[in-house]
């Protein structure tokens, strides 16, 4: 299978790889580059722990042909933190336990990023709806929800 | 999993690439990348387009054009596409709408296609290469169709004639139980001149409920009325069984549902 050039921007920073022809974001960020906070869960577009950010929208890397995304600008939840200090999304996962087994984490801190981006301050069913395409099996969804709440607080708080 | 992938500006190369046997067309990837993940090896090559007229939303007057590649969620944030934009935002989560594509609805098998159950309730016509087709005919002959779908196309429904249900187990979004659509003309007094129902998930592709459309005829959207539309809605339905409901289940609530519709 001949090697096909893929070029785009990851949490900043430029990217070039050779990869397959048909190769997913999803592998691509994992096992080339390696990203590895995108998860592979279903792979089929039901979960969600793959969920990244390119070029401002919400996407499932699983379903996404890497070589489809020359030139994006692709955002993981690997490149949050900034100098060490934790995004408010990351801090208020933390404080909340909002994180059990962590698998679905990234993917619901990317569709919460999404959502705060465009929605500084929103209402529960905001969060709810915006969340509904990430399954988690652990928390009962509460105390992510309480998270995300809690981060646009902290948010506006700052701004403010 | 050997894949490979080609880019084509113009739907008329595309189409010619699309000729070859395991070829299939990429649009959002939901459901042809979806496949090959799942180990579907019929397919070894995926063809796809970055024509701009695809991605297209043509609002005039009452007529609207939607690109084959125009997304759920561009439909959704429409400000002219108010009407339809429930149906939009059933399709998936918020990730899935930034990809699916109107397009990939019209060959998305039940349990999925919401979108395509209300384009079939507006009688939209697809828009291929080759020509146009009603969607009921598209629909009935779409296993064998090897032409790229470039628009669909439909007239916008006045307020209040266009309702859309979708009914999942899992809320606030989850996979359809089943969904209808139904294009509804009344009179000044509420009587039934014209009705066009759609059925998502009672085949394995979008379907009429023409017995409950003739009964509808003259009615007025009361629980007595409807009664005899409601008992005729099962009628030419095979719902199919998946880990969501059984044939069963769904024949026995789509009723219940439709009523529910069309008194709401």
């Amino acid at each position: 299978m001949a090697k096909v050039p893929v070029q785009f921007t990851l949490n900043g920073s430029e990217k070039a790889e050779f990869i397959e022809s048909g190769t997913t974001l999803l592998h691509a960020l994992r096992d080339k580059i390696g990203d590895t906070s995108p998860k592979g869960g279903c792979h089929q577009g039901t979960c969600g722990a793959c969920s990244v950010i390119i070029d401002g929208e919400l996407r499932l890397s699983c379903l996404t042909l890497a070589e489809t995304c020359n030139g994006a600008d692709i955002r993981t939840t690997a490149g949050l933190a900034e100098a060490g200090v934790l995004h408010p999304l990351q801090r208020a996962f933390l404080d909340a336990f909002a994180t059990q087994c962590g698998f679905c984490t990234p993917g619901m801190i990317m569709a919460a990023k999404v959502l705060l981006d465009r929605t500084p301050n929103p209402s529960r069913e905001d969060v709810v709806e915006a969340l509904s395409g990430n399954i988690c099996r652990c928390t009962g969804y509460e105390p992510i929800i309480q998270a995300v709440l809690t981060a646009a607080r902290a948010n506006s708080q700052n701004a403010a | 999993m050997s894949l490979a992938l080609q880019t084509f500006s113009t739907v008329k190369d595309a189409n010619a690439a699309l000729q070859a046997s395991g070829t299939r067309y990429l649009g959002g990837g939901t459901l042809v990348v979806r496949g090959a993940n799942e180990g579907d090896v019929s397919v070894s090559s995926l063809v796809r387009v970055t024509e701009p007229s695809l991605s297209a939303i043509t609002v005039s007057g009452d007529k609207v054009q939607l690109g084959a590649s125009v997304t759920m969620a561009a439909i959704a944030r429409h400000p002219d596409l108010a009407a339809v934009a429930p149906a939009a935002r059933a399709v998936g989560g918020p990730a899935i709408r930034n990809m699916a594509t109107v397009g990939g609805n019209l060959f998305a098998p039940a349990p999925y296609g919401d979108f395509a159950v209300a384009l079939l309730a507006l009688d939209a016509t697809v828009t291929a290469e080759t020509g146009e087709t009603p969607i009921e005919d598209f629909l009935t002959g779409r296993d064998s169709s090897r032409a790229i779908i470039t628009a669909v196309e439909f007239s916008l429904p006045k307020a209040d004639s266009f309702h859309f249900l979708k009914v999942s187990r899992v809320k606030p979004k989850g996979i359809s139980v089943l969904s209808i659509a139904a294009l509804l003309q009344r009179t000044a007094d509420g009587t039934v001149t014209s009705a066009r129902i759609a059925l998502g998930c009672m085949a394995d592709r979008p379907m009429r409920a023409k017995a409950a459309e003739r009964a509808l005829l003259g009615c007025k959207l009361t629980p007595q009325e409807i009664a005899p539309a409601l008992a005729a809605a099962g009628e030419g339905i095979s719902p199919i069984t998946d880990p969501i409901a059984s044939t069963w289940y769904r024949a026995e609530v789509l009723p219940v549902h439709l009523g529910r519709l069309l008194l709401g």
